[in-house]
């Protein structure tokens, strides 16, 4: 069995398996967990009006604009340069499709009504070229600045290592990168996604499917107590 | 007896010297040389004595013998292949049984170290009765003839990878020649069947210089397989601008876009179908409106579905889905009870 076929089988069959066991049991562990009790009377029973936070924090604050600006700005430039290069390249989106088809047993475009848009490859690279620059900027900092390196731990930087990993390996098999063969590139690339995989519900990348809940949550108790968002 | 040389043969046949360089330009342009060796390729063509071949053919089905011998009209390719010495081979050769047999022995033992052995088709090595040849089963046959052989052409992807034969479930424990020879020069000129120039490109190199052509990591002449399909598709830049065929009659096909989305294989197959074509030039599978199927690669025959693309992955089905969903759940749910009882404990005291 050669790297390809072991990256595009079994590798990533197991991987997917232990993706979705891990995300479901971590969510559903939190999800599921009782609201704690109220020590004191609540200052506003209408506390989904706190859902609000989900959007305030996800924008700077004026006041603290100053120090979080690079971090802001560079968070979004991979969010987006990833999240467009994921969802949106040609043969990702074939993938994509192909599992849909296989779970529900039809086409996303029929069941949707409209198909699903594909970039011209030139966008997808300037979007992931402008990711991996960013995620090497915000690990320089992350190094570089005292506070971030003490508060930083393993997770912290295999989690950046295995984010950056497909970009880089995705992109080299695009351009056929120092001579290497497509496929072994190209199973380069899917044993990365697969490594991303299998760490992503242990580790921070998590929040991937906590943030809004979390702040939304957050937003919520805020709400209750009568706290300022 | 006293064998004309090349030259000798084609000026028979009626070849100028005109076509003949011409032949042998696009042949040093074809293995990737500067066009200023077509003069010394020319003059170590004519004055090559025609060498021994010895063609087995094993576990296959002819397709590669005809694109050889029948793809073309009367080119210069098709009058060197036939100029070429081709002491035995048993679709070909007039001789039958014991004649056939004999002429093999006579040839092998006659330019025993020098004789070029052609291979096509895979090797049974389950029961030796898959395949015989006049009572002779494949294996043996052909490790007696690539004793004395001075190198080894593996012709066909069947030869150079399994091919067909060793698909899922191989019943035949099917392999190919360099699962078996392990100690000569072989050459992979894969392909379901091979590009003819490519062979005769292969065996000009190999009548002009006296070697094997530089070979990439899986035995196959850079100069023909040196770059895949998707590199030289004139359909490449619907790729890049993401313009695709749908399905193969669609406004996308009808307007030549790339047919990657219909299941092409040509990003990941190394062959020179793109640049050199078939049929004397006149196009390739993608041309005429199909995608690439990846025929020269190892294992193709169980790369997923041709009409899947590439991207598609084996990733399981609905079934390991739900039961990963299950199992996540259960675990989740669990957890939560526990940590529910922890909170209760937590608050009780």
């Amino acid at each position: 069995m050669s790297l390809l076929e072991f990256a595009r089988g079994p590798a990533l069959q197991w991987s997917i398996t232990i993706f979705i066991v891990g995300v479901l049991w971590r969510l559903l562990g939190v999800f599921l967990l009782r609201s704690k009790k109220d020590l004191s009377e609540p200052r506003n029973r209408a506390a989904w009006k706190g859902l609000r936070l989900i959007g305030l924090r996800s924008w700077p604050r004026r006041e603290f604009l100053e120090g979080t600006a690079f971090g802001e700005v560079m968070g979004y430039a991979f969010h987006v340069g990833f999240l467009v290069s994921l969802f949106f390249f040609t043969p990702h989106v074939l993938f994509f499709a192909d599992v849909a088809k296989g779970l529900l047993g039809t086409d996303l475009t029929g069941l949707i009504g409209i198909g699903w848009p594909t970039l011209p490859n030139g966008i997808i690279t300037f979007l992931s070229a402008v990711s991996i620059a960013a995620l090497v900027a915000v690990l320089v900092h992350r190094i570089v600045s005292p506070v971030k390196r003490l508060i930083s731990n393993f997770d912290d930087y295999f989690s950046w290592f295995v984010t950056v990993a497909p970009l880089a390996t995705g992109m080299a098999a695009f351009a056929h990168l120092g001579g290497y063969p497509y496929e072994r590139l190209l199973a380069f690339h899917l044993v990365s996604v697969e490594l991303l995989l299998v760490w992503f519900p242990f580790g921070k990348l998590m929040h991937a499917f906590t943030i809004f809940a979390a702040r939304g949550s957050t937003g919520m108790i805020f709400e209750r107590r009568g706290a300022s968002l | 007896m006293s064998f004309p040389t090349l030259g000798e043969a084609l000026r028979s046949r009626g070849v100028s010297r005109r076509d003949f360089l011409q032949f042998c330009a696009a042949t040093a342009s074809a293995l990737g040389l500067s066009t200023t060796l077509a003069p010394r390729i020319a003059a170590a063509l004519e004055q090559a004595r025609r060498p021994s071949v010895i063609w087995l053919p094993f576990q296959e089905c002819t397709g590669c013998t005809e694109s050889i011998t029948r793809a073309h009209g009367a080119t210069i390719e098709s009058l060197i292949f036939e100029t070429i010495s081709l002491d035995y081979q048993h679709t070909l050769q007039a001789a039958a049984g014991d004649a056939a047999e004999q002429a093999r022995e006579k040839a092998m033992k006659d330019n025993w170290g020098q004789y070029l052995l052609i291979v096509d088709g895979s090797i049974p090595t389950g029961n030796s009765g898959f395949s015989t040849i006049a009572g002779h089963d494949n294996l043996s046959m052909l490790k007696e003839a690539a004793a004395g052989a001075a190198a080894i052409i593996a012709l066909g992807s069947c030869a150079a990878f399994g091919g067909i034969p060793a698909a899922r479930p191989n019943p035949t424990g099917a392999v190919s020649v360099s699962e078996v020879v392990k100690d000569k020069p072989i050459i992979n000129v894969p392909g379901c069947p091979p590009i003819p120039v490519v062979i005769t490109g292969v065996l000009a190199q190999y009548l002009t210089f006296g070697k094997v052509p530089e070979l990439d990591s899986l035995q196959r002449p850079k100069a023909f397989y040196g770059q895949t399909i998707h590199d030289r598709c004139y359909r490449r830049p619907f790729y890049e601008r993401g313009q695709f065929a749908d399905s193969f009659d669609d406004e996308g096909a009808r307007l030549g876009w790339c047919l990657y989305k219909v299941g092409c294989k040509g990003p990941t197959t190394y062959n020179a179908c793109a640049t050199v074509k078939w049929n004397a030039g006149t196009s390739f599978p993608i041309e005429a409106g199909h995608g690439c199927i990846g025929c020269s690669q190892p294992g193709f025959w169980d790369q997923a579905g041709f009409y899947q693309p590439l991207s598609t992955a084996n990733w399981g089905n609905a079934r390991t889905v739900g039961t990963a969903i299950g199992v996540g759940a259960a675990l989740g749910i669990a957890s939560a009870a526990l940590a529910r009882k922890r909170q209760r404990a937590a608050e009780g005291n």
